[in-house]
């Protein structure tokens, strides 16, 4: 019953951060492919309506994080303060730019609110990244179970490690880059002309760097946790998820060159996936590392009751197919070219 | 009192404060703009299609303000209360999550159609996704009031080895008899809220002779609406509510009405400043026996005072925990008068000429924020000195590892994006309010007008 939850808590973060991480890259590539007001619009509507609905899955992954392993919420989510309030505050103020941008209707509010879109998607994916690299490097968990973080300290990873670190800023800029890849393919793929033209420049110059993040990255992970391999050693055929990665971000160019967006944008989202199912496979059972492994959270020891997790899937399940109907109504709703001219009058 | 447990105490006050100012006014909005929806598609008159229209800009604003001050929320109870978080996670993380996935999905997904998609959609469909965007708001407020309602009156809950709970009855804990009656007092009052916005900005454009069909159209659905939701908050809502804290909050009780003395017949003190130390209440002005007739439907029922419990079991802030509910109750009985004037002006046709009425309704809206803060902070004062009633303390329950110097950090950092987003919603608001719902015949006509 634990790694069941393990499971879905695992699949809801991996939507999460499939959804969230195209509308994030398209905002952190917004300054750069879109000149016009007009280009700037397009490129909102094209996340205005899904978002919000994309970072549901955030909340509730989150909720759902909280009532299976509440030790788990309590020890990350204090021990991660400074970070999580600071992408709190980011999470607003891109909010509040996306959806008030066209409130007000003159250069200068429009500029002020593109810069805070722009700058809190870009440090978003950074951020993610880092809370990723944190969750694999490891922290240190106290005997009470109980840890708190600096927000940095010497940027090793030794034992007595902060946030941010060299480690944990090499996967925060592997998945800036990569999500701003991700979202290059979406706003390749909604939009027309030099819009287009420009996301497809973007994305011809994020591929390599993703390539070479991701494998920076790989390296580093395995050279400093060997013991993350043992789960691959055990299951042999698990080698085939690392194998996956690197044909999707192959997949990309060969998409990219053939106006395949649609295609491109689902290999990145398969990229993203595995990039994940590779990391919390590794990790398992093991949810948070601590710097002394005896006191790793695992999903054996911060989980709740059995009756408490087989009520929930009760109500999970038919939630989720509901939440699932949704998402697929409201993106054939809004699918197609962002056109500006169907707005209603308070549009983007 | 431990300064990091004050310091999280007022971080997680302020937050849920400030971020309740937005969810009453769209949830008190939802069914009224499905309403105009309903009689657009009845009678296929433009003029509630345009009110929809504009007060669905309102609502969107205040929905944005709503869901970027509610992220915290669900962040706050593992950052800043992780010891709570830990103990009680098995139980109201059941409530929080099935939020997510019942509420915050739905309403996130049909806001932007509904907000954005009149063009792309049939007017049924249109009106479909404003009716799931309500059921999806009241959904939310219901898994919140739930988790609330754990808080004040757990149930269904056992015990683990390693001391924290989870949960033993899936029904027990979404039907906890104290969420009912909370939820329909809760829900009431952001009714009022919506309803008394409304009718002021009906009642500030008449005044100012602009929008003319239009005001009367908000001020009168403001007043049929105020009315019905100010007898709710009072009549079966509020009692209901108030017997539940007389029944198992008999401290809150004690405090809420500074009873410092045990005594059958107890009186209802409609003024006058407590002073817990003394135990005394200065320039009192009371009602015999009332509040025995109130809580236990008796006159001379025996009311247990805060001499009737051990002194670190009172409510600690006895004060504001009286004048939080006295404001409350006070503005519910304006309400009531306010709302039985207006509408027997509406009934004799007047209501739109009576011209110091319609400053009255205007300057009133306010007033609902007003008591439902003052009604929310009746509910936390009244729980403490316990964190969830009876089985964990306040100060047991905060992040330990979270130092007063990082809570400061980020309660400083809060307090300036929060005054940013005040002063923006209020310039936003006005900014539509000046803008007026526009002309209903080219709204009628045209397709595909934009900005």
């Amino acid at each position: 019953m634990p790694t069941l939850w393990f499971c879905i808590t695992a699949v809801m973060v991996a939507v999460y951060v499939v959804l969230d991480g195209f509308d994030l890259g398209a905002g952190a590539i917004y300054l750069f492919v879109s000149r016009t007001d007009d280009e700037r619009r397009k490129v909102i509507r094209s996340i205005g309506p899904v978002w919000d609905g994309n970072e549901v899955w955030l909340l509730a992954g989150g909720g759902v994080l909280y009532f299976t392993f509440p030790q788990l919420y309590a020890s990350a989510f204090s021990g991660f303060y400074l970070a999580l309030m600071m992408v709190l505050w980011m999470l607003m103020g891109r909010a509040i730019a996306l959806e008030f941008r066209s409130h007000i209707n003159t250069p200068v509010w429009k500029s002020l609110l593109d810069g805070v879109f722009a700058i809190s998607s870009i440090l978003l994916t950074i951020f993610l990244g880092a809370a990723l690299g944190n969750v694999i490097r490891g922290v240190p968990i106290g005997p009470d179970k109980y840890f708190f973080l600096p927000l940095w300290t010497n940027f090793r990873v030794g034992a007595n490690p902060g946030i941010l670190d060299w480690y944990t800023i090499l996967s925060g800029l592997c998945t800036a880059a990569a999500l701003s890849l991700h979202g290059a393919h979406w706003v390749a793929l909604k939009t027309d002309r030099d819009l287009q033209k420009r996301s497809r420049t973007a994305a011809a110059v994020l591929w390599p760097a993703t390539l070479l993040l991701t494998i920076l990255s790989g390296l580093a992970t395995f050279t400093m946790h060997p013991w993350l391999l043992d789960n691959y050693k055990k299951f042999p055929p698990a080698y085939v998820l690392l194998l996956g990665v690197f044909i999707c971000l192959g997949l990309m160019p060969w998409f990219r060159s053939k106006g395949k967006y649609l295609a491109a944008w689902y290999a990145s989202a398969l990229y993203l996936t595995l990039m994940l199912v590779a990391g919390i496979y590794a990790l398992y059972p093991v949810i948070l590392p601590a710097t002394d492994p005896s006191r790793n959270l695992t999903v054996w020891n911060s989980v709740t009751s059995d009756y408490a997790m087989s009520i929930a899937i009760r109500w999970w399940i038919p939630g989720i197919i509901l939440a699932v109907v949704y998402f697929v109504y409201i993106y054939r709703k809004f699918a197609g070219k962002v056109n500006l001219a169907d707005g209603s009058d308070h549009g983007y | 009192m431990d300064s990091a447990l004050l310091i999280h105490r007022l971080h997680f006050a302020f937050t849920v404060t400030f971020h309740y100012l937005f969810p009453q006014l769209t949830m008190g909005l939802a069914p009224l703009i499905v309403a105009f929806k309903t009689l657009a598609l009845r009678t296929n008159n433009q003029k509630y299609n345009a009110a929809a229209r504009f007060w669905a800009k309102i609502f969107g604003i205040s929905f944005v303000m709503g869901v970027v001050t509610g992220i915290p929320m669900e962040f706050q109870f593992g950052t800043n209360w992780s010891h709570f978080s830990r103990f009680a996670g098995g139980v109201i993380g059941q409530t929080l999550a099935m939020e997510g996935t019942f509420a915050f999905f739905l309403e996130s997904a049909f806001l932007g159609l509904f907000l954005y998609g009149e063009k792309r959609l049939s007017p049924k469909a249109h009106w479909f996704s404003g009716l799931l965007v309500f059921l999806g708001a009241w959904i939310s407020g219901y898994f919140i009031v739930a988790t609330d309602a754990w808080m004040q009156h757990p149930v269904a809950y056992t015990k683990l080895a390693d001391g924290s709970v989870t949960l033993a009855s899936f029904w027990g804990l979404v039907f906890n008899p104290w969420a009912l009656w909370q939820y329909a007092h809760n829900m009431a009052g952001a009714g009022l809220t919506g309803a008394f916005v409304m009718m002021a900005v009906g009642a500030y454009y008449l005044l100012s002779r602009v929008h003319v069909d239009q005001a009367k159209l908000y001020v009168k659905t403001g007043v049929i609406a105020g009315f019905l939701f100010a007898l709710l908050l009072v009549g079966p809502t509020g009692d209901g509510q108030g017997r539940n804290v007389a029944q198992s909050q008999p401290a809150a009780l004690a405090g809420m009405e500074a009873l410092f003395k045990s005594q059958q017949g107890a009186p209802l003190l409609l003024m006058g400043q407590p002073d817990a130390a003394s135990g005394r209440i200065d320039n009192p002005l009371a009602v015999p026996k009332l509040l025995s007739l109130l809580a236990y439907r008796s006159w001379n029922a025996d009311i247990k005072g805060l001499d009737a419990f051990p002194q670190d079991e009172w409510p600690q802030n006895i004060a504001l925990l009286y004048y939080s509910y006295h404001i409350m109750v006070g503005l519910g009985i304006i309400f009531m008068l306010v709302m039985l004037i207006a509408g027997i002006q509406l009934l004799r046709k007047k209501l739109y000429d009576t011209r110091w009425l319609l400053w009255v309704l205007m300057l009133c809206a306010p007033l609902p924020y007003v008591a439902n803060t003052a009604g929310w902070m009746t509910a936390e004062l009244g729980r403490q000195p316990w964190l969830v009633y009876g089985l964990m303390r306040t100060a047991e329950g905060f992040s330990k590892t979270v130092t007063a110097g990082n809570a400061w950090f980020t309660m400083l950092g809060f307090l300036g994006m929060y005054t940013l987003l005040a002063i923006l919603f209020l310039f936003l608001v006005y900014r539509e309010l000046e803008h007026g719902p526009g002309v209903v015949a080219a709204a009628a006509s045209k397709k595909g007008v934009r900005k």
